[in-house]
């Protein structure tokens, strides 16, 4: 249990960081009026690598920008850190933060059967906020002699090992366990660290382990993850992995030792931080979101669906660090299918490349800018893919099945299906840096492709994390900051799936605008339509989607509906579902320029004139 | 009128790449497991001077005995079947366990599938784990220098008086020859008709980049290292034979170690590193093109050992950050590659061409212009 230097009641200002493996973000909050507010961001280069090796020095250049705009003091005088508490001159009641910086945590994973115990032990570790650098099972199709040099090469921060339900499997779990052990992996930090393993496998075997494991390992046992096949338990699993991300991981890190002094919360990874504030989103709604935070390194996506948590981690797919895995990954042509004008492949290829040597870099032009937003469309969509594959049902759990589904195959892999989610948010630099919201509306739905009706919300300025920590000790606080200043509601997109041609009709809208006055929209075949409607309001719609489309209720089954606008506004996009762009290259310059248009998405002048130069 | 704020200071985002003429350079020279260590401090060590050996344990291999035998249901009864001890030297091919009945009428054998040691053999899985023979690690000095301190059972750090450059991404890892220059300005390309059969084992020095044509030449005759301003994302992946991913290199084996200073593309070399390199034309330099980006930055460096005018390095510049009048390179479009002075630091954020509000600084260039500029996009320049 924490101890906070005041009541909450008196509390009157609150800083909270997030260590970035690039940048080091300070936000400041303040009661005003009775009400917790965002005051001001202050950021600076993250200090953990050398020259510097110290977070801390970060921490204090962005909590000195957050001085330098406020001109409210908050580093301790004598140097020793953030003044706790606040002295109604100067010092803050509550200091806490999350940190990714050097790598953030790394993980190798391990279970029994691929799609089972390993598949679960997968989730726990993203869950828990992790990068998983790979996972381990008697059946991944490599040979014993390959998973011991693929474990040895590793360096990971940590080890989780499952496998078994309880009282089932224990031969085969220790044969795992016997590859690890002869695997010697050393940790990533440090050649005299013990490196942590967590056994969460079948409960009979822990003498077993215990023998086996403790002599090389920190081991630390804790509740099967998979006690029944029926079962998915990771909960405690994850609790042990943070307070071991703390213990020995943090402790190792350049300055963190330091840091620990400063706050007495516990320093949370960055994306459990996220994790936290994309299930408040879904407990204050009470609907299915899919969160992402499209980072420097990393793209990170969490869903919620039917009270259903889980996280997924691309460790290669992000904006600066990762920017041309991305385009390894996508390909330099899906990212260029995204720019209205003309560019050679080298050319686009070399800024990436010199995005990336130099991560900390910032779009200047808006050729630039336009070219980065392609990356997150491609970043995003190969995130989803790749939460698509860890979002899956519970594999060796009886399922009954219909007929139909055996014919259908209705019985999909995942259990994410875009007419289900009912929000979407969106956070991460790229994101919530955009200088337009339209920008980031598009760049979301381009890539996630909802479908039906969905709200589109995202970060202000990059503070998600931080109100995700803030979360754990005071809850109230960081949703009031939350609701107030941090999630902006973008607007609504409403997309039916399906497919056609260019100008065949998709669907007809209905609506009844704020004024009382009755608006009736048909849209055909590859068409946008926005509509301002102010975030405070909502309207009635009524939506007939054309046969071969569906908005929710079937294929030419209408829909009536209250949906809420935003900064964007409403959005009805029959573009089709899966958004397919003309393969013709003037055709599909014209139609990107006909969508940035209707969405307002970059200066006319400045987007003309750039398309004329580079045709 | 109301008064405009200005930082007194503010921190360059990307760590300026060091360009020094002369400065004590130290390098830590560290075993990746603990070993031993065969210098003492104030010893002068070349090149080639081993400083720490040690061995690591070979690679692992599974012999599922039990499932060859054919007592997989019972694997308590493994060590009845062992022919070889735990900690017993076994070759490739050897019998490590198996029975013989009925007058070898019924015979089952498992075999090493390596030379090694039988490291374990457990009565709960029925595998034994052979482990491969120990394999030897050194480290050299790479720099010539004197020993400054000794990290027991690690390694040591050797010190030397050198031009220091760092470069912004290379490829291939720890190599020594001759500067050689071969073309006239940081302007020219290299191109594969400037390089001889005699410029075997040489660190070759180019303008604004390195050709594709270049590079193979390079590898064909032998050459340590291409230096050059830029390089072609395309000629790199032809080189290595797979496109760059994350940046972290050094480890590719393609026979050579390529530096570029400013970045991809075509990129004139600047001035200053350009001079540097010219000034040391014919000196043996110490090269490494490993970089890492992320979780520990690491960019390629090039040293050049010399026995000239000693200035200290200073490490208060690293803290102070950036300055009115600090010098800068920008590091994006519009201006990239371009030099200058810092003479504005506003403290509010102001729109860019991009209508993003962000924290900027204003730049007076080499040719007399004032431009403004993002902070995240300017290095400092360390002279």
């Amino acid at each position: 249990m924490v101890t906070l230097s005041k009541p909450n009641e008196e509390m009157r200002y609150i800083l909270v960081t997030d260590v970035g493996s690039t940048t080091t973000k300070a936000r400041f909050f303040h009661r005003r009026d009775g009400e917790w507010r965002f005051l001001v961001a202050g950021e600076a280069p993250t200090t953990v690598e050398s020259p510097y090796e110290d977070v801390t020095l970060g921490v204090r250049n962005a909590v000195s920008e957050v001085e330098e705009l406020t001109g409210h003091h908050i580093l301790s005088e004598d140097g020793s850190g953030i003044a706790v508490p606040y002295d109604g001159n100067m010092g803050v009641d509550l200091y806490c933060t999350t940190s990714s910086a050097g790598g953030g945590l790394q993980m190798m994973v391990a279970g029994l059967i691929k799609m089972m115990t390993a598949e679960s032990a997968n989730r726990a570790a993203l869950g828990a906020g992790s990068i998983v650098m790979d996972v381990i099972a008697r059946d991944d199709g490599r040979k014993p002699y390959e998973k011991i040099k693929r474990i040895r090469n590793l360096r990971p921060d940590m080890i989780l090992l499952a496998g078994g339900v309880d009282g089932g499997a224990t031969t085969h779990v220790m044969e795992v366990a016997e590859l690890i052990k002869a695997a010697e992996p050393k940790a990533r930090l440090g050649v005299s660290y013990e490196l942590p393993l967590v056994y969460a496998g079948n409960n009979a075997l822990r003498p077993q382990i215990e023998k086996l494991m403790s002599s090389i390992f920190a081991l630390t046992m804790v509740d099967n993850l998979r006690p029944v096949l029926a079962v998915e338990n990771t909960e405690p699993a994850r609790r042990a992995i943070h307070e071991l991300f703390m213990e020995h991981v943090m402790s190792h890190a350049p300055g963190y030792l330091k840091l620990m002094k400063w706050t007495n919360v516990n320093i949370m990874p960055t994306p459990a931080g996220e994790g936290m504030a994309i299930q408040l989103i879904a407990d204050t709604f009470n609907e299915n979101v899919l969160g992402v935070g499209l980072g420097g390194a990393t793209t990170n996506v969490y869903s919620v669906v039917d009270d259903r948590f889980v996280r997924s981690v691309s460790a290669n797919l992000g904006m600066s660090y990762s920017v041309t895995n991305v385009m390894k990954e996508a390909s330099i042509k899906n990212i260029m299918r995204w720019l209205p004008f003309k560019l050679d492949e080298e050319d686009v290829a070399s800024r990436l490349m010199n995005k990336m040597i130099r991560p900390t870099t910032i779009p200047q032009t808006l050729e630039d800018l336009i070219i980065e937003h392609s990356v997150a469309r491609e970043a995003l969509r190969l995130g989803l893919n790749h939460h698509k594959t860890i979002a899956t049902r519970l594999k060796g759990v009886h399922v009954d099945r219909s007929i139909g589904d055996v014919f259908q195959d209705a019985m999909a892999e995942t259990y994410i299906d875009m007419m289900n989610i009912d929000i979407i948010a969106g956070t991460g630099g790229l994101l919530s840096h955009a200088p337009w919201r339209g920008q980031s509306f598009l760049i979301l739905t381009d890539a996630f492709q909802p479908e039906g009706i969905t709200k589109i919300f995202q970060d202000s300025v990059f503070m998600i994390p931080h109100l995700g920590v803030l979360s754990t000790v005071y809850r109230e606080a960081a949703w009031n900051i939350f609701d107030k200043d941090c999630l902006v509601r973008l607007g609504t997109v409403i997309a039916p799936a399906g497919t056609g041609n260019l100008g065949d009709p998709v669907m007809t809208v209905e609506l009844e605008i704020p004024n009382g006055d009755i608006l009736k929209e048909n849209l055909k075949f590859g068409e946008i339509k926005r509509i301002e409607l102010d975030e405070s309001q909502k309207i009635n719609v009524v939506i007939t989607p054309h046969k071969g489309y569906d908005i929710g209720a079937g294929s030419g089954h209408k829909i009536e509906s209250t949906v809420m606008g935003g900064v964007v506004g409403i959005v009805f996009d029959a573009r089709g579902r899966p958004l397919k762009l003309p393969e013709e290259e003037s055709e599909r310059k014209e139609t990107l320029l006909m969508w940035f248009d209707i969405m307002d998405l970059y200066p006319d002048e400045e987007l003309k004139s750039l398309c004329e130069a580079r045709t | 009128m109301k008064e405009k704020k200005v930082s007194k200071e503010a921190y360059a985002y990307t760590p300026g790449l060091k360009v020094k003429q002369a400065m004590m350079v130290s390098k830590t020279r560290r075993l990746p497991i603990f070993g031993e260590v065969y210098v003492n401090v104030g010893d002068e060590v070349n090149y080639d001077t081993v400083i720490a050996k040690t061995h690591i344990s070979g690679d692992a291999e599974v012999v599922k005995v039990a499932a060859l035998l054919g007592f997989a249901s019972k694997p308590t009864d493994l060590l009845a079947y062992m022919k070889k001890k735990i900690g017993d030297q076994v070759s490739k091919g050897e019998v490590i366990a198996g029975y013989s009945v009925l007058f070898g009428l019924l015979k089952k054998w498992a075999y090493s599938p390596i030379d090694g040691i039988l490291e374990s053999a457990s009565t709960v899985t029925g595998q034994v784990i052979v482990r491969g023979r120990p394999i030897p690690v050194e480290i050299e000095a790479y720099i010539p220098g004197k020993v400054i301190k000794v990290l027991p059972r690690e390694g040591a750090v050797i010190e030397t008086n050198a031009a220091l450059i760092q470069g912004i991404f290379g490829i291939g890892g720890e190599i020594q020859g001759k500067i050689k220059m071969v073309v006239d300005s940081p302007d020219e390309e290299l191109t594969a008709d400037r390089i001889m059969s005699e410029d075997k084992g040489a660190v070759l020095i180019g303008g604004s980049l390195a050709t594709l044509d270049a590079l193979r030449k390079g590898v064909e005759f032998g050459v340590s290292c291409i230096i050059t301003g830029g390089v072609r994302h395309d000629d790199v992946t032809a080189l290595i034979g797979e496109e760059i991913g994350v940046a972290i290199t050094g480890q590719e084996e393609v026979g050579i170690t390529l530096i570029i200073t400013e970045g991809f593309g075509k990129m004139r070399m600047s001035q200053r590193t350009f001079d540097l390199l010219k000034r040391f034309d014919g000196y043996m330099a110490s090269v490494n093109g490993a970089t890492q980006i992320r979780a520990g930055v690491m960019r390629p460096e090039i040293i050049i050992p010399h026995e000239e005018s000693f200035e200290k390095a200073s490490s208060v510049e690293l803290a102070i950050g950036m300055l009115l009048g600090t010098p800068v390179r920008i590091i994006r479009r519009p201006y990239f590659g371009a030099i200058g002075n810092v003479v504005n630091l506003p403290v509010e954020l102001q729109q860019i061409k991009t209508k993003s509000y962000v924290r900027v600084l204003e730049v007076e260039l080499e040719d007399g212009r004032i431009v403004t500029v993002p902070r995240a996009n300017v290095e400092i320049i360390e002279e």
